[in-house]
């Protein structure tokens, strides 16, 4: 496989773990258009790191991830009283306030004879840990699948546990679900918390990939996204989420590309048609039951 | 075991329920009953603890649990069903029974470790039984929205069971039952009893809550017009008005 193909798999990987950072929230019901905001967290925050302290790439990672996992759970206490479009309207808030922040925020040191670091809204450009580290762009791409691997699985593990329930109550009927003796504050919360967490990840790979990021790349476009996969692949388990990242990355940007702008169309249309005919995505409870019948895998209560 | 004083709710200027005194002794089966919107659903929602009252005080087993939310009134030991059936629909019945089961063994131990030191494989164990006395073992992977009202309705009252409450708030549980259903119903309220579960009954179904109940309150407007044996409240002349609709105001019943 050629560069190009190579660049495709890590921005698949990347992609797959921002719409499993909405993923989780989106299973307690909550939709957050926050997402791109705490993976501009993490993408400056490891950046940072990786350039100014000179750590390695995965403290860094870890670090950034913790760092939107913070300002997350901060944000999932207001958001505990509103819900619906007012939800939606306050994290596109949120999303837009970090992002103004980064496009305020001046933070440059001397690194022998040149300057590195955030520069407003220049952006913050020689985020170089992979290529001065020697990793070609095949092995970034494994290195990403490697985290978005860790990630699948653990959600997938959690989504077959009391944890993966219990998210799934509330999002079902946050009446019922307090009424089992589930602590929405606690649920929420830690969804958020969650969510935060693992958008700052891709958000500290995405800067290292590219190693040049800016203020524009953490718009409502990639919040659109983020919320886009778990809706299109539904919420049954996370192979929707990953397959919707695949669809939308390759075959409705890459594949059309020659349509230019009317891949946007086609996404828009895309998610509208989605909501509309199929509210539970393409993957819904539903239809893996019918999908595991059918290819007569077991069944669900195994767990 | 549950004792309700000077309870009050009023939404704007309407009195949903006013001044409501009753008290429910351990081991008995309670009705509440009354013309629609005569304040019994309102009555359930705030001791479970989805209103908060706006006079009044409800007392569970010596505990003030007036202002308690809905998760830490469950865990004081009232579980709850919805007059409109609240089910998690695209989980399966299995699964619904195992998220209120897991939540009640998690508070009891005080330990969240728990499960992961054998109390995964009670809980489970716990699930078929509650499974089976619902009548809905052989439905177990089924999704709950996929049911028919029948057992949607058994299932709810088997996922309030799971949590393993002292106190149970039925709310209209035989709404939309054939006679047979209703029987059924009966007999578990019975052998619910039996084993020690006190239950409050809201119901508009005379042939169960009339069968059932060992003493009833009937509302009206909000207010407690009697109180007593069935038998009692039957001969009850302002009950006789409340459900003849004899009441000014225009109730339905």
């Amino acid at each position: 496989m050629d560069d190009f193909t190579w660049g495709m798999v890590q921005i698949v990987g990347v992609h797959t773990i921002l719409g499993l950072s909405a993923y989780v929230i989106l299973l307690t019901g909550q939709v957050s258009m926050a997402q791109a905001g705490f993976v501009a967290i993490g993408a400056y925050v490891a950046g940072m790191l990786t350039v100014l302290a000179e750590w390695h790439i995965i403290p860094a990672m870890v670090t950034g991830g913790l760092a939107a996992s913070v300002l997350a759970c901060i944000v999932g206490f207001p958001a505990l009283r509103i819900r619906g479009l007012m939800l939606v309207v306050a994290t596109i808030a949120f999303g837009e306030f970090v992002r103004l922040f980064w496009f305020n925020f001046d933070y440059r040191i001397a690194k022998g004879d040149i300057v590195v670091g955030p520069e407003g809204g220049e952006g913050f450009k020689q985020i170089r840990f992979f290529p001065e580290n020697g990793w070609t762009t095949q092995d970034v791409a494994v290195f990403v699948w490697v985290v978005a691997a860790i990630i699948l699985a653990t959600l997938w593990w959690m989504d077959r546990s009391r944890a993966g329930k219990v998210l799934r109550a509330v999002g079902e009927d946050e009446m019922a679900a307090q009424s089992v003796g589930i602590n929405l504050t606690v649920v929420k919360v830690a969804a958020f918390t969650a969510g935060g967490f693992i958008a700052g990840i891709a958000g500290a790979i995405y800067a290292h990939y590219t190693t040049h990021i800016e203020h524009l790349n953490f718009d409502i476009l990639m919040a659109t996204f983020a919320i886009a996969y778990p809706i299109l692949g539904g919420l049954a388990n996370v192979w929707g989420t990953l397959f919707a990242a695949f669809f939308i990355q390759v075959i409705v940007i890459e594949v059309l590309r020659d349509l230019g702008d009317v891949r946007n169309l086609m996404f828009g249309a895309l998610i509208i048609l989605v909501m509309n005919f199929l509210p539970h995505g393409l993957f819904s409870a539903k239809v893996v039951r019918k999908l595991k019948e059918w290819m007569g895998i077991g069944k669900m209560s195994d767990a | 075991m549950l004792e309700v004083a000077r309870l009050s709710k009023h939404f704007g200027g309407v009195r949903a329920v006013d001044e409501l005194d009753f008290r429910v002794e351990a081991g008995e089966i309670f009705g509440l009953i009354g013309p629609n919107g005569s304040g019994k659903s309102t009555t359930v929602n705030m001791i479970a603890g989805i209103f908060a009252p706006t006079a009044g005080e409800i007392i569970f087993d010596g505990v003030d649990i007036t202002e308690a939310p809905p998760h830490i009134t469950l865990h004081a030991g009232i579980a709850r069903t919805f007059q409109n059936i609240r089910l998690f629909n695209n989980m399966t019945v299995w699964e619904n029974l195992w998220v209120a089961q897991n939540s009640a063994k998690q508070k009891r131990t005080g330990n969240p470790m728990a499960r992961w030191m054998g109390g995964s494989r009670r809980a489970a164990a716990a699930v078929e039984e509650f499974l089976e006395f619902s009548n809905l073992a052989h439905k177990r992977d089924e999704l709950a929205g996929n049911l028919a009202f029948g057992e949607q309705r058994r299932l709810e009252v088997a996922r309030s069971l799971a949590a393993e409450p002292k106190f149970l708030l039925l709310d209209e549980p035989a709404a939309g039952m054939n006679l047979e259903e209703v029987k059924e119903l009966d007999e578990r309220l019975r052998v619910l009893r039996d084993r020690g579960v006190t239950i409050l009954l809201v119901e508009h179904v005379m042939e169960l809550v009339m069968e059932v109940t060992d003493r009833i309150a009937v509302l009206n407007f909000g207010r407690k017009i009697a109180e007593g044996t069935p038998s009692e409240v039957q001969q009850n002349q302002a009950v006789m008005d409340a459900y003849l609709g004899a009441g000014e105001g225009g109730s339905d019943a």
